[in-house]
Order: C-alpha cells, then structure tokens, then sequence
C-alpha cells in the first residue's frame, strides 16, 4: 500500500504505474490455443441444447464449439457472428453465469460449465484479427433506414440491414460510437480499445453511414427521419439518471455512476482519474458494481457499495457480487440513503436500515465519503418519441411502435433484459422485421 | 497384500508386469531405470545380426489424441536394435548379474535361415538372460526384408524357426505374434507346433495414424513422404483382448501360456488381459507415454483388486473369464433387457436422445422440460444409450424377469435359455430337444 492511499479527499495518482496496469488487465485473459481445446473438448454436444436456448441471441454453442474443437476457429466465429454481430463484445461481457453457463449441463452436474464465454471469445478474437470481414453485402435494394443510436441494439440492427443490402444511415448522440460498449462497459471487461477496434470491423459490411453528434429531438426530429427514410429503428439507450432526491445531493463529489464509469473509459492515463480515499455506491445493479470495483481498483481506500434490499435481490450477479468482495468492496444491505453532509463538498453520508417491505427501522448509519456515486437507475430522458409505457418505448413483436414505419430496441424500449447480448438481440430482430416490411 | 510373484513358462518375476521389446528397453541405462522403478522383467529390444540396422533420421512416431492431447494411440517405424550385437549382449549380462530376481528376455529378429539362429541363440544364453522371444511380428520395414511380420504372416515359417530356435537353446522360447492376419489361431498354432513355450501377443497393427493435409502426406513424416507403422497404446486393447481370448478358449490351443500385450496402461488392463488367458502382460507405450513409474500403480491396483477378491496368486485370476467368451450363436436370445435411465442421475443432455432417435430405434422420449425416458415398447437393449451417457451409471440395461412381458414383442420372457442354433428362423436349426 503506498501512502497516496491514505491521502484524504478526492486525488488522482493514488496507485503506481504497474498497479494501474495490473488493475485494469483483462478480468479473464484470453485462452490460448491448447486451453481452448481442452475446453472445447468439455463441451458435452447436447442434443437441443440449453445452453442455445439461454442464449438471448440463440447461437448455436455446441456446433461453434465443436468447431474449435476440430481446428476450425473462423468457422465457429462464423456461427457466433451471424447470430450475434457483437459477439467479440458479448463474449467479454454477458453474465454468462445466469445465461448459457448457468444453463450448460455440466453446471448443473458439476458446478463447473464448460467455458463457453471464454471459448466465444478465442473464436471472435482469432477472426477478428484477420483482415477480412466475414459477411458479404447483398445487392443494394434502394431502400433507406435511419438508425437511431450507435450502441448494441443500433449496430447490430445496422451490420444486418446493410447485410442485407439497404443503405443504412446511422444517427449517434456523441463522439465515438459503440453507446454503452464504450461508455458503460468496466475497463477490464474490454481493455485495449476492444469496443472501438469491435466498431471499425462491423462497418467493414459497408452501405453504413455514421453522423455523429446529432441528437434526437435536438438536431434530428423523428417525423423527419420518418419522412425521410424508409424506415426508422430507435436505439438510443437510456440517457439520463435517476437523481437521490435527498439532502446534500447538489454537494461536490455526488456524481452519477453512469458519468464516472464513462469518464473512466475515456481517459487516456488512469493515473490521471481522481478518485476518494472513502467511495460510496449506492444501487444494486451492474452499474453500481462496475462503478464500486473500479473506485477499488483506482486506489479508493474504502469502497462501500450500499443497496436498499438484500443481496438475493440485487439486480448484479452473484459472480458479480463475488468479484466486487474479491477486490475489497464492502457490501451493505437494506439501506436507504438520507442525507449527505458536507461543507460544499460531501463528506459523510447517511442512511437508514430498512425492513424487507422498505420500511424505515429509525436506525441510522453513518458513512464517511468523498464520493458519492449513484447508480439507481436510467430513464429515458427524450421528447418526440413514439407511445411510452413505464418509461420506455413501448414495442410489440419485434420493436414495432406506434408509429408506422418506426422500429425500437435496446434499452429504450419495453422489453427484455438490460444486457447487451439482448439489445443485440433486439437489433438483429428488428432489422429482420423491417426487412421483410421494406421488400414486401 | 496380494502375492504377485510371476512365474511364465519357469521364467520368474516378483509381478506380471514386464516391459516388451521396444525402445524403452533397448539399453542398459533404461532397462536399470525400469528395474529401480519396479518393473517385474523386460524383453529386451530385438537383436538381430551385425551390421546392425540404421533408422531414419526425421520423426520415428505418430500419435491420435484424446480430450486433452491424451495419448490414445501412438504408431512407430522404429527398427530392431540399432547398435551392435555385441554392446547389447554385454549390456544385458550386467543388468541380469545386477537384477538377478527380475526376468530378463531377449527378443531376437535374424533371417530365416537355420545358422543364424544357431549362432545368436548360444550367445544370449550365455548372458544368463531368462528367456528369448521371436519377434514376428514387427510390421515395418524389417517386414520388407522377410523378417518380422514377413515371418508371422506364414505359419510354416513359424513353425519351422521355432523348431530351429527350439533345437538350438535349453532357454524357453516365446513367439511373438502379429496381429495383422485374418486369423491368430492359425500363427498361434504353428507356434505351438514348432514346439514353443509360449506365444506373446499382439505385436503392432499396420497403420498410418493421420495424414497431414498441409503436405498431403502419412504421419509421421519423413522430407515429404510417410511409411506405415505399427500401432499400438489404449486404442488396441480391444484387438488384442480378442485376439488373446481366441486362442485362450481354443480347445486345441488353450494349453499354450500367452503373454498379453496391446495397450495394457492400467492395473485394470492387466488383470482383463490375465483374466481371458493371459499368464502376464507386457507394456511399452504407457511407459513411453508416461515414464516407468507406472508400474506402481499397477503393483497396487492388482494387489488391491486381487486382495478384494480373495485371491492370492495371479494364477487364481489368468483364465478366469475364458469360460465365458463364447461365439454368438450360443448367447440367450431368451435373455431380455431395458434400458434404464436414473432420473437423479441425468444431467438432460439429450444424447442418448439424439443417438436413439437419430441412429437407433426411437425408444427414449424427450418432454419439454428435458425428462428423458426409456420407451420399454421400442427399447431393444442395443447398449447405445449407456455408451453415449457422459455419466457413468446414468443410464442401465435391466434384465426384464421370466415370466414377464416384453412390451415390444409382446411375449412373455421365457425362463429357459435358448440360443440361435435351435431359433425356428435359422435355416439350419436343429431341433431343441
């Protein structure tokens, strides 16, 4: 431990040069060659798989395993890329612990899956690091799609619509695409530039246009795009935050976790992010546990990662809950924030403990804190949308709205989990459907 | 503790595990390290005549893999000793003066004339070895040269060298048999008539293990171009096992003591080969896959084995199972069995589905929520479920009881045995008494 642990407040440069590099390392490196096979080798071959079913994009594991098996990688890419474009992504950062691992029947039996996160990631890796894109473009149809949102849903929607031969214009809100994989994924789950490099390859397809920067209902309106385009698929994702809605919460040093993870991702020299010696998360999800791990993993001496309910019912995975306790957060339970004290800046923060049923017990705890980051949920922040339903575009079938013409996915519409493989999902879903709309 | 002090053909061994004649026993210095480790005896690498043979210079095995690069099968093109007679010969005196209580053979290869017999076999008895075993067996390159499986390949020659071998040495005298013959009663037999002690088998079976589809040539390699070898390894237990239980349970043949080779790499190997006839086991590719110190776990495996079942010599358990390897026309066609399936035990992988509804006779049902089961009516108790079940145990072929009805013929199973030589649909039946 050096001293610039212990040094108070908010400061960068907590750590040396090598623990930043060792922290921010890939979280499970990637298989080489001969620990691929063996791997591959544990893969039972079941017949109609679980492990597809669990899958949100359906990719054939057992043939794609099979495949690396028998020395043949780029075609067991091949199987995972046309079901899931994002596979490369997928493979670094699906729960396969509550997907196709939990499901794989040597889980079941042995508590020990075959690797098939791993072994997705050793196929997409070995194609993707060869020149070629592996899809070719069907002729051009004439026809035109806007798509809303450079992140899973809009890509993948994107990479099949052009694929399948329309011309495809794609509308993001900020200067790099890729949406959550490059601005909400945690560093080490795609270190070395992954989420970009990943983007590069996808509009290999070609027939994609990137306009960045334009926001919806901003610089773009969608009865426009609507008129413009033959169809239109909106993937923005969530882009704004729940607030604490408490006292102190406009203190310096309250920061939403979204922001925090997003400026980490961005920053060049990690020695360079400040973070406190005392950090507080509050939320229970992925977001809060991304944000927690990586606080630890800057330096943050004392990393608390506070949840209103019970750890059964933290949206986070186990594996993810376990991981965060691996690297030193503390986990608390059942406490619901109140206030957060300070003079300007935040300094300590207070909860109360809460019963199942949320209601107040009157016991307080207090925390010291430098930093406060919230990590309660997003919402959709945005005007001139189609129909909404609890907070979201309402969508039926394969992202149809309300508006003719207008396709939605991702985490912007009702439906499915917030993870990338089914915003893939979604995308891949509704590209087929406008397709089969646009050729009637 | 199990005794397993070995006694073949009066050659003795504190157990029935030797090393056969290949390279792990082609000089001093291994055959030391095998002694130190345990090993019961060795056969020598093959002897043959001055000027001593050369081998090739590039890769001199091949090998197919299991889960985990595990060795399954390995095939070679090595040749009989390449170092002069002499250096072998006085090699093998040391280790048989240094290791008197271990058995020492000397496996040998010269042409099929009668003088060079007469004049090799004089000089290994003079190292005090044990014992000799022809090798004809050896199915490359010394084959090309009419030695080797040249010889094994024509039971007159067999028998016509084991007689020269017999008549020039007081030693015992093993034949060593190929496998690459239609027939091992035929070679087996010759043997016998020549007047050997015993008979060892199999030696290797022709073969080229893969084909390198860079270079469109055999593995292994040589610049370009390949030769086939001789396999050997896990992958032809199951040929020897039957070759060594067709002369076991041949009446003419079944005095004949056999020393079992083929794949042997377990205790449990051992004791199925000595349990269908043969009276010890000799190993080469386990040793050369895993080094000699195998050998303990073989000691402690058989010692186990035997002690669990009360037996107190390795005699009480060669030839135990030869009574009950029989020809297929005499097995129960009134025995009746179903495929059972531990429902606790499953893991719903659906292979035996897939197998059965695929490639069988559609007698396993799937319901939606991956419960497999066994349809009595359809089930034919063809065994291909429990082989394919990763789980060991999962899935069981139950006897249906006399008396009761088989669902899938609708008879009731008959109590009394009754085989295919008296079936009505055998043209050739003759009538059950």
């Amino acid at each position: 431990m050096t001293e610039f642990h212990l040094s108070p407040g908010v400061t960068a440069g907590r750590l040396g040069a090598e623990a930043y590099a060792e922290n921010f390392s890939d979280l499970h490196p990637a298989l080489d060659s001969h620990e691929a096979l063996v791997a591959a080798d544990r893969c039972y071959f079941c017949h109609d798989a679980p492990c597809i079913t669990a899958c949100p994009t359906d990719i054939d594991i057992p043939l794609f395993i099979r495949q690396i098996a028998t020395g043949t990688p780029d075609s067991a890419a091949k199987t995972i890329l046309s079901q899931n474009i994002l596979g490369g992504m997928c493979a670094r950062v699906c729960p396969t612990e509550t997907l196709c691992e939990e499901a794989c029947v040597r889980e079941v039996s042995e508590g020990k899956p075959v690797l098939i996160g791993q072994l997705q990631r050793f196929a997409t890796d070995h194609l993707q690091a060869q020149e070629a894109h592996p899809f070719q473009r069907s002729a051009s149809t004439g026809k035109t799609v806007a798509v809303v949102g450079a992140g899973p849903a809009g890509l993948s929607c994107a990479h099949r619509l052009a694929m399948l031969g329309h011309d495809v214009t794609v509308f993001d809100a900020r200067s790099k695409l890729g949406g959550l994989n490059e601005f909400g994924i945690a560093a080490y789950k795609t270190p070395a530039g992954f989420a970009q490099a990943e983007v590069d390859w996808l509009l290999q397809i070609g027939g994609i246009e990137i306009e960045q920067e334009k926001i919806l209902g901003i610089d773009i309106n969608l009865a426009a795009l609507n008129a413009k385009f033959n169809a239109v698929f909106l993937a923005m994702g969530l882009n704004g935050v729940n607030d604490l809605n408490i006292n102190g919460d406009d203190k310096s040093g309250v920061i939403s976790a979204v922001d925090f993870i997003a400026d980490l991702r961005q920053i060049d020299d990690l020695s360079a992010m400040p973070i406190g010696r005392n950090v507080v998360v509050i939320g229970g999800g992925m977001t809060a546990v991304d944000a927690a791990i990586q606080s630890k993993l800057l330096g943050a001496l004392n990393v608390t990662l506070a949840y209103r309910r019970g750890r059964k019912q933290m949206n986070a995975s186990k594996f993810e809950q376990d991981l965060a306790a691996s690297k030193g957060v503390h986990i608390m339970t059942n406490l619901v924030p109140v206030a957060i004290n300070g003079n300007g800046s935040v300094r300590e923060i207070q909860f109360e403990y809460v019963d199942a049923d949320m209601n107040g017990t009157g016991q307080m705890v207090q925390l010291p804190a430098d930093q406060v980051f919230s990590a309660i949920g997003q919402t959709l922040d945005c005007s001139d949308l189609p129909a909404l339903e609890q907070g979201k575009i309402s969508v039926t079938g394969a992202g149809k709205t309300s508006i003719d013409g207008v396709w939605a996915g991702g985490d912007c519409a009702t439906g499915g989990d917030d993870l990338t493989v089914t915003a893939v999902a979604e995308g891949r879903d509704a590209a087929m459907d406008i397709h089969a709309h646009l050729i009637r | 503790m199990a005794n397993l002090q070995s006694d073949f053909v009066g050659i003795k061994s504190p157990n029935p595990f030797w090393l056969a004649s290949a390279p792990p026993t082609d000089k001093e210095y291994n055959v030391r390290r095998a002694f130190e480790a345990g090993w019961g005896g060795v056969v020598w690498k093959t002897l043959g005549l001055d000027p001593h043979v050369v081998n090739v210079n590039g890769p001199r095995y091949g090998a197919i893999y299991g889960a985990d690069r595990r060795l399954l099968g390995l095939n070679n093109i090595e040749l009989i000793t390449d170092r002069p007679l002499q250096t072998n010969l006085d090699e093998i005196k040391l280790v048989k003066r240094d290791y008197p209580d271990r058995a020492m053979v000397v496996s040998l290869m010269v042409p099929c004339e009668e003088d060079p017999w007469k004049m090799i076999l004089p000089l290994v008895e003079e190292t005090g070895a044990d014992g000799v075993e022809l090798n004809f067996g050896c199915p490359h390159g010394m084959s090309e040269r009419g030695m080797g499986a040249a010889v094994g390949q024509v039971p007159e020659y067999i028998e016509m060298v084991t007689r020269w071998a017999k008549a020039n040495t007081r030693m015992p005298v093993i034949v060593k048999l190929t496998p690459n013959i239609t027939d091992i009663r035929k070679p087996a037999a010759a043997a016998m008539a020549g007047g050997a002690d015993a008979v060892s088998l199999i030696n290797t079976i022709n073969s080229i293990t893969s084909v390198n589809l860079d270079l469109f040539a055999p593995e292994p390699t040589i610049d370009g171009k390949g030769a086939h070898g001789g396999y050997c390894g896990p992958a032809v237990k199951p040929i020897a096992l039957n070759m060594v239980a067709e002369i076991a349970r041949d009446f003419e043949l079944a005095a004949i003591p056999i020393s079992g080779i083929g794949g042997v790499t377990t205790w449990r190997d051992a004791a199925e080969f000595m349990a269908l006839g043969a009276g010890n086991v000799q190993v080469c590719t386990a040793a050369m896959t895993y080094g000699f110190k195998i050998v303990q776990e073989m000691i402690s495996g058989l010692s186990e084995y035997m002690d669990d079942k009360d037996m107190t010599s390795t005699s009480q358990l060669v030839r135990k199972a030869v009574p009950n390897v029989t020809d297929w026309k005499y097995l129960n066609l009134n025995y009746v069995s179903k495929a059972k399936i531990n429902q606790d035990l499953c893991i719903s992988c659906g292979r035996c589905y897939a197998a059965c509804e695929d490639t069988s006779h559609q007698a396993i049902s799937m319901s939606s929520d991956r419960i497999f089961d066994v349809i009595d009516g359809e089930c034919v108790a063809c065994n291909l479920c429990v082989n394919v079940c990763p789980v060991e145990d999962c899935i069981t072929m139950e006897a249906i009881s006399p008396g009761v009805v088989d669902p899938r013929t609708g008879k009731v199973v008959e109590r009394d045995y009754a085989n295919w030589t008296t079936h009505p649909n055998n043209p050739v039946a003759t009538a059950a008494e």
